[in-house]
């Protein structure tokens, strides 16, 4: 950087190599200091933009790669009582089942259990959903969203609450306030698809926990509903509160049906 | 600092610009994979959870 300095300096005999290691030790300093700069700014990219796309799409493999095995698992689709299409026909019409959904087994812990697939956040949204809340899950690059393991499972009675990063991470809950009331979630087991039908969102402090009770910020009231619960944090890139978005369960696919014609024409419009 | 360096690098200067190119690829790797993740972990955490 100042190359010729120190050799011109260093001509000087007398008092001359106080001057000159006074010279580099500045020197030393300064490229320290804009090194740190330099650091921290790197850092702040790898943070808030590269990490995000390499976590983001690793997130987004993972669910692909988790619904392709629950498909593979049941590659003979068997027509149910109350799914009535011809598999002749190019897109046939996926109806819900009429019965009750079925409620998987508790997961083990940040087993990944559910995909959540939300057409309002994007054609390729899928993210999946793992037992646990801790950073182990929220942080993971295969795991995205975590369940609260306290609370129900997808398609029971009760509220199924979730939570993910709004920023950071592969941020999964960036736009959840970009839904729109009648806005459908598909929560997507081994056994089957969910879905659910958004609601309303609320704004809480970090102790809010009621939004987590089976009829949320109703702690008294029994359940009849089947709920779902989205936490993440508010405002973007703050702690200071949590954004909560409720839906409400709709309607139950089962996987021996065939994907919802929803999500079906998501990956046909998509090229896929 | 960095002068000192560029005076450690052998060769002529084509090979020099070269090897300063991989160490600073081998510098920002290191970071990316291994020192930014750590650093992340000692600051605060995003809070995306509700809890007592």
């Amino acid at each position: 950087m100042s190359d010729p300095t120190p050799i011109k300096e260093a001509i000087v005999p007398v008092s001359g190599t106080r001057r000159l290691s006074w010279f580099v030790v500045v020197n030393i300093v300064g490229e320290l200091f804009l090194t740190a700069g330099a650091l921290i700014l790197l850092f702040l990219g790898w943070q808030l933009w590269l990490n995000d796309i390499i976590v983001g799409s690793s997130q987004n493999d993972a669910a692909s790669a988790l619904s392709q095995q629950w498909s593979d698992s049941n590659s003979t689709p068997s027509p149910s009582a109350s799914f009535a299409a011809s598999p002749s026909i190019a897109a046939p019409i996926v109806l819900p089942s009429k019965d009750a959904p079925p409620v998987i087994a508790r997961p083990a812990p940040s087993a990944a259990f559910a995909n959540l697939l939300v057409p309002r956040l994007g054609a390729d949204y899928r993210r999946t959903i793992s037992q646990g809340v801790g950073l182990d899950v929220l942080n993971d690059s295969a795991a995205g969203i975590g369940h609260y393991p306290a609370s129900q499972l997808p398609g029971a009675v009760g509220n199924f609450a979730v939570a993910a990063h709004r920023t950071t991470y592969g941020k999964s809950f960036h736009d959840i306030n970009t839904l729109v009331p009648g806005d459908h979630l598909f929560v997507e087991t081994k056994a089957g698809w969910y879905r659910y039908v958004y609601r309303n969102s609320v704004y809480v402090y970090p102790t809010g926990v009621d939004v987590l009770k089976a009829v949320p910020q109703m702690p008294q009231s029994s359940p009849g509903d089947r709920i779902m619960t989205m936490t993440s944090c508010n405002p973007f890139f703050s702690a200071a509160e949590r954004i909560v978005a409720y839906s409400v369960f709709d309607a139950w696919f089962p996987r021996s049906g065939g994907v919802p014609n929803e999500l079906s024409d998501l990956t046909t419009s998509k090229g896929k | 600092m960095y002068a000192a360096l560029w005076r450690l690098l052998p060769g002529p200067l084509w090979v020099r610009v070269i090897m300063a190119i991989a160490l600073v690829v081998a510098v920002l790797t290191v970071l990316v994979l291994w020192v930014f993740p750590a650093v992340d972990h000692l600051i605060a955490p995003q809070e995306v959870t509700v809890g007592p």
